[in-house]
Parts: C-alpha cells; sequence; structure tokens
C-alpha cells in the first residue's frame, strides 16, 4: 500500500502538509535537521518517536546513527559523548525511564552539551500508568536544562528546530527538553505544516563546538575531579549561560518566524484572550485545549476570563509572566503534577508562578489547582469550576484554600 | 458550524492496520473539503493485545475552534457513526483498560448509523447488539471479517468498501467524490474505487427503533475513591475458588483441602469487574460423551476458563473464555472440542448443564453449530491456531529437536 500522504497544497517548493501525531512531528525533525546521532530505548509514550526515527532510517528518508542503547542511562550517556565530539543529537524517554538516566541527565549540563530530548510526558509508576503528568520532566528543572512544554503536534516539530538553534549556540550550550502530553500528543495524530529542506537549512546552522570539541587534533580533558575549589565557578557559569538564554530565545525565534511564517507573539508564553481578563488560568501543554474552549465559552457568558499557556518552563519568563497577570484580580495555576510537602502543598507551576509575582507591588490571587494526574481527562466543566473558584476568592477578598485537587473521586 | 465524529471497533492487533487506514482516510476526505481533522486510537487499548477490542477515532469539524472542543480526550463524547469491522463484537466491547463492558452502539448518536461488516441479516445482528433509548441505524456491509493487521494487510477492499459506505451514510462528513479523490491520492485506484463506489450505491440500512435489541445489561462497576482504597498500592486477592457453580455440597465446603463425598467439583473465582470475553471471535464446542477427563484442556487453557464439574468433566465457562482455541488444539480426541464462530451464539450459558439437562437435544445443538463451522472454515481468519496448526507445529519441533523420548 502507498504511503499515506496528504497532497502538495499549491507551490511544490512549499511546505507540505501530513497528518501526523506529536512524536511523528519531532522524527521529522530530526530527519529535517539532519541530527548525527539518535540513541533509543522503548518506554511508552515516548517510544513512538523511535519508532517514526527507525522507520524514516529504514524507507531510506533519513541517515543517522541510530543506536538502541540496553538501557535509558546508556542512551543519555552516548549522546552526551556523541555531543562532546560534536554530533547533533537527539533522544528522550518517558517517566521511570528518564529517571534512570538521572546520572547522565545531570552531567550533560554540567558539561554544557547541547543535547536535544523529548519527554513524552508520562505518570511516575507505581502506580504503573501511561498517561501524562508533568513531574518526570520537571525533574530536571534545577539542573541547567532547558525545558519546554509543547501544545500542539506542529509545535511540536517547530520547537524541536528551535532547541538545536538555541542549545547549539555558543553563548548557550546547554541542554534542551521538550516535553510532550502522552497520549494527547504522543498518539494523537494533527494536521501539521512540514517545513521544506531549504528553510530548515537557513534557519539551522551547522553545530560547532569550537575549542570545546573533544577530537585529536584539539587535546582536552573535559570533567575532571574539582571539589569544593572550582565547582561554585563552574555553577555560575552555567547559571550565566541559563541567563543568557532568553535572549538567544527571542533573536532564534524572530527569525523561525521570519523563516517560517508562523509563531506567536512571545516564545515563552502564549496568552489567550488576557487582554482584560480579570481571572487568568495558568498551565502547561495539551491542557490548552479544554482550558481555551472553556475559556471561549464562558466569555460568551460574560465572564472575564483569560488563559496563560506557559512553553518554557526553564528559562522561567519571569518578566513576562509578571507582565501579564500583573493586569487581572486572580489567577489559577493548573498544575498536572504535584510537589508534595511544598509550600502550601501546591503544584509546581504555581509556586513558580506566585514566586513570579511577589515583587509585584499590586498583586493578584494566586490559587492552586491540581488536576489532569496519570492522564486523567481535564473537561471543560473542571475549568469552569475551578474558574468560579477563583472566581470565589475575588469575591471574598482572598484566597480560603490555596490548593484544590480536581476531578479526584473521594 | 459542524463537526462529526466516526469511530471504528476492531480487533486489537489484527485489524490495526485496517483502523488507522479507515480513520486517517476520513481526515484526507474531509480535507478536500476545506475541514480539519485528528486521527487517534484510544490511548487506554495500548500497547493492543491480539484480538481485544479497541477503538480509533477520527473527528472532523469545520475550524479549528470546534475541533478543539474534541481533543485532549480518549475517547470522543459520542459518534455521529460507529464502524464495527468484526460483527462479533456486536455483543458488545471490553478494552483491556478498566471500562467495563461498552455496547457496540454506545457512543452512537440518535439517528446515527453502526456500520457492521457481517454474512449476517440485520435481524440475527440486532438480537446481540444492546438496545438504545433512541433510534440509529444499522447498515451491514456483507464481508466476512478482514484480517487486515499490525503484520499482514490483506487487501480485500474492507478498507474502500467501509469508506464508500460512510460517504452513503454521512454525506455532511465527505462526499463520495471527495472520498474517492482521498483514496486515488493514496494510490488506490481502478477496482478500489470501484469497490467503494458500488458499496456505496448498494448499501441497505435499516431503522433501528429505541428499546430493539438485546436487554442484556452489560456489566460495570464503581471505581473506588481515595478515601476508601487501601493505602500502600495494596489489591487484595480474591478468594479461592469453590465446587462448581457455589458447590453442590453447600456452604464450608473447602474444595482445596477437603474431598467430602468424593466431590471434586471446582470452579476458580474470576474477577467481577474484568471479565475479557469480548476478546472472543469464536468459542469451543464440547463433547462430554467423547471427553476422557485428560485435564489437558484444563491445564493449557491460559485463562484458566474451565470449570470442573462435579463428574469430572470440564466446562468452558464463558464468562471467562477469550477464544485462544488451544483447548481445541490440545484436545487428544478427535472432535472433541470444536471452534465454533461467535456470532453463531446468543448466551454465555454452560453447555455442560444443557448437556446434562437435554444431551440429544445437546447433541443436535452441537452437530448443528460444527456443520455450520466446517463450512465457514474456508474464511476462518481467527484464533492463534487453526485446525491442524498444532499437529503441524508439533511435527515441525520433533523434527527438530530428535523424537528420543
Amino acid at each position: 500500500m502507498a504511503t499515506q500522504t496528504l497532497p502538495q497544497t499549491g507551490r511544490p517548493d512549499s511546505e507540505r502538509e501530513e497528518l501526523i501525531s506529536g512524536s511523528e512531528a519531532i522524527a521529522i525533525a530530526c530527519s529535517l535537521a539532519d541530527v548525527d546521532v539518535i540513541t533509543a530505548y522503548p518506554i511508552r509514550p515516548y517510544d513512538t518517536v523511535m519508532q517514526y526515527v527507525s522507520k524514516l532510517k529504514a524507507d531510506g528518508a533519513f541517515d543517522c546513527d541510530f543506536i538502541v542503547a540496553e538501557s535509558e542511562h546508556s542512551q543519555f550517556e552516548i549522546v552526551k559523548h556523541a555531543s562532546a565530539v560534536g554530533a547533533r543529537t537527539f533522544c528522550g524517554s518517558s517517566g521511570v525511564g528518564w529517571f534512570y538516566a538521572f546520572e547522565a541527565i545531570t552531567v550533560t549540563a554540567g558539561l554544557r552539551l547541547p543535547v536535544v530530548a523529548m519527554v513524552g510526558n508520562r505518570a511516575l509508576d507505581d502506580p504503573g500508568a501511561f498517561g501524562v503528568e508533568h513531574n518526570d520532566a520537571m525533574a530536571v528543572r534545577d539542573l541547567g536544562w532547558m525545558l519546554y512544554w509543547v501544545g500542539t503536534a506542529q509545535e511540536a516539530l517547530d520547537t524541536a528546530l528551535l532547541a538545536w538553534r538555541v542549545a547549539e549556540d555558543p553563548r548557550v550550550f546547554l541542554p534542551a527538553a521538550i516535553s510532550c502530553d502522552g497520549s494527547f500528543l504522543t498518539h494523537s495524530q494533527a494536521i501539521v505544516n512540514v517545513p521544506t529542506q531549504e528553510q530548515v537549512d537557513q534557519f539551522l546552522p551547522q553545530y560547532d563546538r569550537g575549542r570545546l570539541l573533544l577530537h585529536p587534533d584539539n587535546p582536552i580533558t573535559v570533567a575532571p575531579q574539582v571539589n569544593e575549589d572550582w565547582l561554585m565557578e563552574i555553577r555560575r557559569q552555567t547559571d550565566d549561560a541559563m541567563r543568557r538564554t532568553s535572549d538567544v530565545i527571542r533573536e532564534a525565534y524572530d527569525e523561525f518566524k521570519q523563516v517560517f511564517g508562523r509563531g506567536d507573539d512571545s516564545p515563552f508564553i502564549e496568552e489567550y484572550m488576557t487582554d482584560d481578563a480579570d481571572i487568568v488560568l495558568v498551565g502547561m501543554g495539551t491542557l490548552a485545549m479544554p482550558v481555551r474552549v472553556a475559556v471561549r465559552r464562558m466569555r460568551e457568558q460574560g465572564k472575564k476570563v483569560g488563559f496563560l499557556r506557559v512553553k518554557f518552563f526553564r528559562p522561567f519568563a519571569t518578566e513576562e509572566i509578571q507582565e501579564a497577570l500583573s493586569r487581572c484580580k486572580a489567577v489559577g495555576v493548573i498544575d498536572r503534577d504535584y510537589s508534595y510537602g511544598s509550600p502550601s502543598y501546591g503544584g509546581v507551576l504555581f509556586n513558580e508562578v506566585r514566586s513570579a509575582l511577589y515583587d509585584l507591588d499590586d498583586r493578584p490571587l494566586v490559587q492552586s489547582f491540581v488536576a489532569g494526574l496519570g492522564g486523567r481527562e481535564v473537561l471543560v466543566r473542571d475549568v469552569e469550576e475551578m474558574t468560579q473558584m477563583v472566581q470565589d476568592s475575588i469575591d471574598s477578598g482572598k484566597v480560603k484554600q490555596v490548593n484544590t485537587w480536581i476531578g479526584v473521586r473521594e | 458550524m459542524s463537526t462529526v465524529a466516526v469511530e471504528v471497533v476492531y480487533r486489537g492487533i489484527f485489524q490495526k492496520t485496517l483502523a488507522r487506514n479507515i480513520v486517517r482516510t476520513i481526515v484526507f476526505a474531509a480535507r478536500k473539503e476545506g475541514k480539519i481533522g485528528t486521527a487517534f486510537g484510544r490511548y487506554g487499548d495500548s500497547p493492543e493485545r491480539n484480538g481485544i477490542p479497541a477503538k480509533q477515532f477520527a473527528i472532523v469539524s469545520d475550524s479549528p475552534e470546534e475541533l478543539e472542543e474534541n481533543l485532549a480526550v480518549y475517547e470522543a463524547r459520542e459518534v455521529d457513526v460507529t464502524i464495527n469491522v468484526d460483527d462479533t463484537m456486536c455483543k458488545g466491547v471490553e478494552s483491556w483498560a478498566w471500562y467495563g463492558l461498552q455496547p457496540i452502539n454506545a457512543l452512537t448518536k440518535p439517528g446515527g448509523t453502526l456500520i457492521v461488516t457481517s454474512r449476517q441479516t440485520a435481524d440475527a445482528l440486532i438480537e446481540d447488539i444492546h438496545q438504545k433509548d433512541s433510534a440509529y441505524n444499522l447498515a451491514i456491509v456483507p464481508a466476512s471479517t478482514s484480517f487486515s493487521g499490525l503484520w499482514v494487510y490483506k487487501d480485500d477492499h474492507t478498507d474502500v468498501r467501509i469508506l464508500g459506505a460512510l460517504a452513503r451514510v454521512c454525506p455532511e462528513l465527505v462526499s463520495l467524490d471527495s472520498m474517492l479523490a482521498a483514496l486515488e491520492d493514496q494510490g488506490w485506484g481502478g477496482l478500489k474505487l470501484t469497490s467503494a463506489r458500488n458499496t456505496h450505491d448498494r448499501l441497505a440500512t435499516r431503522p433501528v427503533e429505541p428499546g430493539e435489541g438485546s436487554e442484556d445489561e452489560p456489566f460495570s462497576f464503581d471505581l473506588p475513591g481515595w478515601k476508601s482504597m487501601e493505602e500502600g498500592l495494596v489489591i487484595r486477592g480474591v478468594e479461592g475458588g469453590a465446587g462448581f457453580r457455589g458447590s453442590s455440597l453447600g456452604e464450608g465446603y473447602d474444595p482445596i483441602n477437603s474431598n467430602a463425598a468424593g466431590d471434586t467439583s471446582y470452579q476458580p473465582t474470576r474477577s467481577a469487574v474484568f471479565k475479557k470475553f469480548s476478546t472472543r471471535s469464536m468459542r469451543p464446542v464440547i463433547n462430554f460423551d467423547t471427553c476422557i477427563k485428560c485435564t489437558l484442556c484444563w491445564l493449557q487453557c491460559p485463562d484458566t476458563c474451565f470449570d470442573v464439574t462435579p463428574d469430572g468433566l470440564y466446562d468452558a465457562n464463558m464468562e471467562a473464555c477469550c477464544g485462544c482455541a488451544v483447548c481445541e488444539a490440545v484436545c487428544p480426541v478427535p472432535d472433541c472440542i470444536t471452534m465454533v464462530n461467535e456470532a453463531e451464539f446468543n448466551d454465555n450459558n454452560s453447555q455442560w448443564e444443557h448437556w446434562t439437562k437435554d444431551k440429544d437435544g445437546y447433541h443436535k445443538w452441537m452437530a448443528d453449530l460444527i456443520q455450520v463451522q466446517k463450512e465457514k472454515d474456508a474464511t476462518r481468519s481467527h484464533g492463534y491456531h487453526s485446525p491442524g496448526t498444532y499437529e503441524a507445529e508439533s511435527e515441525a519441533e520433533v523434527a527438530l529437536t530428535g523424537d528420543d523420548d
């Protein structure tokens, strides 16, 4: 049977439309970015990416070193080393598989190696569950990885291209993780515009590691033992690199929009009907889908509700988020994750957002919701219920109960 | 302003590619008319198991905003058309995830259509299909069950025939022309286009009235809340089994530790909330008169589906049987166990009880079924083994390993 591909839409040299999942979109991005080394180890839902990469390779459409390692730990070690010798790299995992690789994941950032990884978000076992939860990817938030939450299959493809561009920028040289919600992105096919090779070549330069290249012609040692006399300076360097990412991301995103002709106002956040909103809901990933639907419905009823989607979790766009939320009366942060024993027993994103708002002179109320854990569907009526609770806080002038679990059976 | 949703209910793995091709082509065809769509499998079915009922969806809208109302979900809330590509699933479907038993028409909208590939009559199918409160339509695409799965794609035109039928019953989704154009884009020309068009033109649809159909109550269950669950992710084991159908020897009888009155009957306790029998597309029919009580079916059944009767026979419990045909393969007595297409049966009643009460009636019933099955064997496409496979494999193994024993 012929491969199922949508017909070209008009211009032969233009983007082509495909009906693909977020995982397929990232596999295609790997091919367009001409990634040199890809490592894989199966775990659902990330494994769909390795299936599509293998298919592209088997079809002769993509040439790369594709290494199926014997564990996630080796998988991430291999790309780390490949990145050190100048190879463009890609790998990924999900849930506890991601955690099994953690020794390699932490050193990748410390060594300033621009590995790009996809995290197919999955609940951490036990209990075994394949559905989306954000705690897996979030575990790198303190380690010097850039961390992005994707909202659509199109954004998965676009973000992967952006990730190599930013990570491999010599001002940055930090790894990047692209988080894709399990099932709703990894296993759902949407219509995606696939750019041409010429567009991608124009946007994405070769990876050049320069003086840091591990090569016999450039004798260097990487990662000596340093102890207390060097370590703090090294941490400060990594911090400075992360501080530089914001400008590099902005610059790359502007160029992305020029080359590919699409993109939001900001690379860091998406604002939806926030301009005059009294209540702004905040969330990440495919939560945006039911939330935007709910916002439209509530707007029809005359309620001034908006939505802010956090795209880059690291770097966290403090100023943009302050600016966007300073205009509203109250904020409801919906977390698809949780941090046991955290301040106010809130979600991780909630505490980040609340902390970012602390410096504002006129702070909105901030409320935490935990919803959709383990991939439970977040329904429009759930969003309406959360919005009503935020409205109650506005009416009473204070947040009486900071954190609420939504959709949990008593 | 409209959204149209279609589901394809199929046998996991065996029909996976068929389902995928159908839902994807729906989105392609709708794209021809400027609509936008998504195609996805029910995540709870994944990773798929052989033969277990699974679902894929195509949802098509006029605008991205309308489509968004149907995204980030596992199942469409309701569908305009349900497509069932194996008529034995008309009895209802249970995923291996925790959904209970869903009637095949559970998501079909009032006034929507259920398309089934079948050689049965509409009346015979409706006997199996759970009744609904609202009217809907039943359309039959005359066909044997297609085996177009993950590993092998049997190009028997089921894909294009279904799509032709779909354009007929749901023109608001796409026109036949758009559907044919989408088929052509995929390299499906010539005879396949004719098949699609013929099915479109000849499709017979029958209205199904509210309350028409099987009155069986599909089993369901309540999920526990966080306060009522045991902590530590502990699930209590089910209690041990007891004598046949609750024991002939009354309460307190311990079938494992006692052998009272020589009754060694035994029935394992099975999950009340996860039954799996909708996986079955064939079931064993047992000739209790020729059974030599060798225990092989009871031992080898991967689902522990055989209940030991008080007279030492083995009754395949139809609430537990997945229809794998291992019993038929291992039974050393010719024609003692025969797999028969599930569509021939309308209940899960005990064959042994039937045989005990009315031996002559049972034999006639059994002989008729076996005769029907022999006629169908040419088109048999399911089950791990077809008759003779086990013997052939055994011989090959003996040849490989030697026959010293």
